[in-house]
């Protein structure tokens, strides 16, 4: 079922690795996934660059999520390559390979929190099983700064999941995705199920971070305004395959239906003037009035 | 190959130092100088990143921690080290990461205190359950059509059908050892011919519906609360009230009802396979023919055995669904609960139906039913 190794013995490679300095992060070439009869995807490829935000839109049930689940090994698909880091995730394992899960971070739709342990301890989970030599003051500190970072206050590194709402769950969850400093960042749906202010909160933190920490974001989304604000490309799933990557102007331009929808109707309209008005200065709250 | 993040403590003019960090300055490396860094015990003025390969926030929160605790600037920091210094200095990193524990001279009156109110609360909690159970079936009883006849047979299916082939197997052995073991002791005083009352007897009164109960307890008793408590969790309980279902009529009731059922019915199949059991193993081991020894359970046995076995087994079915559904509706938080409530649920109706056992021996001894 899982590509990711189980077994103590299989998960046995260096976790340590030259930054990526490849253009390509990310490379899917010609993947089919299917459930029984129920094909998901065929023949699907897909390009991403290292340092930008690139946005998965699709209607439900295209299988977005099928796709980030094969990219991170959660599935594997029944034909096709997918490589990550210029690594194989699909192919076996090969000499010099290192533990690529240490240099990506996953937020998944729920937040997927481990509800025994505090938000830091859960951001200090991955830290203790990659870096056991870590010291506790350092890997404390390094937990409570990651809090910050995603935005939280302090004192919410000490709380239970089940204190924390919705939308801190998301952000918590955003604090164990970047526990290891990640290369990559995976997003589903970050900001479905937060109020415009919080969603835009998140967009700005999500840009924000790809700036600063230097990250490339693969980001699953259906909010037209984290498309138009943060997304240096998109991609639309359709069909079973990617029929187009680019930005949005150049998805417009493709004429295909199901895109011209989804951009052109009203809600798509109405988050394209929010950002033409951001962009001509006269609404800098532009996200709030967006949706 | 691993590397390492370095550093030199370069002493300057006025007794602190220069601190010369070089290497990869990442999380992966800082591990060990980071110990080395926090015992250095000397004042540090300078903190120099110039020889620093490769940095990311964990390297710059620790600069930017020694610096701050030292009041000493950072010096030959680039742009990208600059960026990530600016980004991690606003948090403080201290305090705690999880909500302190106390001492084991507070937890042990602490949880004697909770074991005591608990047991307040639990009483309070299943007669208030209890009551909610038996208004609901009251209720189903004046407005029938509301009964979820479906819920019920498939909760019928479950306690019972799926449950014959493993309470057979067990009892078709307890069968066999209580014939086996018995009859070793009985041939000490030539009343080897006993054993056929021994099994048959304990069979209908005791053990055929113990061992059920034991079974459905941990079969169907803990089904009951990891599937209500995850249905807690999930908010489909609340789900249901908003939608104007009562989660005791939908969930609670045919689970009862089944397990009220089915414990006779389990109970006295458990008991007519233990007679088989005993029979096979009498025919092989102790020379008396199966038949012979079935047709002597018609002599031997009193009806009333069957009845207290009859009797007994609808009350132990209640205790083990009430048990099940209660500790079940009782799930908040996580997942944890959920395992910790299906213990319980388990342990108490197991524990339950012994003791509701010995006072049923006891009873139908003085009604005569010896």
């Amino acid at each position: 079922m899982s590509d990711i190794p189980d077994t103590p013995q299989e998960a046995e490679l260096p976790a340590v690795a030259p930054h990526y300095e490849g253009e390509h992060p990310i490379v899917v070439k010609g993947v089919r996934n299917a459930f029984g009869d129920n094909v998901v995807h065929d023949n699907l490829s897909l390009t991403v660059n290292r340092g930008e935000i690139l946005g998965v839109v699709g209607g439900s049930g295209t299988g977005k999520s099928v796709l980030l689940r094969a990219i991170i090994g959660l599935q594997t698909p029944q034909e096709g390559s997918i490589e990550v880091l210029g690594q194989s995730i699909t192919g076996g394992r090969q000499e010099g390979d290192v533990d690529i899960r240490s240099r990506w971070g996953v937020l998944f739709q729920g937040g997927a929190l481990f509800s025994t342990l505090t938000v830091a301890e859960n951001v200090e989970v991955p830290l203790k099983e990659f870096y056991p030599e870590i010291g506790d003051a350092l890997r404390h500190e390094i937990a409570r700064y990651k809090v910050m970072l995603s935005g939280l206050p302090e004192d919410a590194a000490a709380k239970y999941p089940a204190e924390l709402s919705g939308g801190m769950k998301k952000r918590a969850g955003l604090a164990r995705a970047l526990a290891l400093d990640p290369e990559l960042l995976f997003l589903d749906e970050p900001t479905a199920g937060l109020d415009p202010i919080g969603a835009a909160a998140f967009d700005g933190l999500t840009r924000e971070l790809k700036e600063t920490l230097g990250l490339t974001v693969f980001l699953i989304t259906h909010d037209l305004d984290t498309l138009y604000e943060i997304c240096d490309r998109v991609a639309v799933l359709a069909d079973r395959q990617v029929i187009a990557v680019g930005t949005i102007p150049e998805l417009i331009a493709t004429g295909h239906p199901w895109i011209e929808e989804y951009f052109n109707g009203p809600r798509g309209r109405a988050a394209r003037a929010s950002v033409e008005r951001a962009s001509a200065g006269r609404d800098p709250g532009r996200r709030e009035g967006g949706m | 190959m691993r590397e390492w993040a370095q550093f030199s403590a370069e002493p300057s003019d006025d007794g602190a130092v220069t601190l010369n960090l070089s290497g990869p300055l990442t999380v992966s490396s800082i591990g060990p100088i980071d110990r080395e860094l926090r015992a250095l015990g000397q004042r540090v003025a300078r903190v120099d990143l110039s020889g620093v390969s490769e940095i990311d926030t964990v390297g710059a929160w620790t600069a930017w921690r020694i610096a701050r605790d030292n009041g000493a600037e950072i010096a030959g920091a680039d742009d990208r080290a600059q960026r990530l210094i600016d980004a991690v200095k606003e948090a403080k990193g201290e305090g705690e990461v999880a909500p302190p524990r106390p001492g084991v001279v507070e937890r042990v009156p602490e949880a004697v205190g909770e074991l005591v109110t608990g047991w307040g609360t639990g009483t309070v909690g299943v007669v208030g359950f209890l009551g909610a159970v038996l208004t609901s079936l009251w209720y189903l009883a004046r407005h029938p059509s509301k009964f979820r006849g479906k819920a019920m047979v498939r909760q019928l299916e479950l306690v019972g059908v799926s449950a014959l082939g493993i309470i057979g197997l067990m009892s078709f052995l307890v069968g066999i050892v209580i014939a086996q073991q018995g009859a070793v002791q009985l041939e000490q005083f030539g009343a080897q011919i006993y054993t056929i009352n021994l099994t048959g007897r304990l069979a209908m009164r005791e053990l055929g519906i113990l061992m059920t109960a034991i079974m459905v307890a941990g079969r169907s008793g803990s089904a009951f609360a990891a599937q209500i408590g995850t249905m807690r969790l999930t908010e489909e309980v609340d789900a249901m009230r908003t939608i104007g279902v009562s989660p005791v009529e939908a969930l609670i009731v045919p689970r009862v009802l089944a397990a009220v059922l089915m414990m006779p019915l389990l109970g006295i199949y458990a008991a007519i396979v233990s007679i088989i059991g005993g029979a096979f193993i009498s025919a092989f081991a102790l020379d008396i023919p199966f038949f012979t020894f079935l047709s002597r359970i018609q002599e031997v046995v009193p009806l009333t055995d069957v009845w207290v076995g009859m009797i007994k087994a609808p009350f132990f079915g209640l205790i083990i669904a009430m048990a099940g559904c209660y500790q079940g509706m009782q799930v908040k938080g996580n997942a944890e609960e959920v395992g910790l409530r299906t213990t319980l649920a388990v342990v108490q109706a197991i524990f339950m139906v012994i003791v509701l056992d010995a006072f049923f021996a006891v009873f139908f001894t003085n009604v005569g039913w010896g």
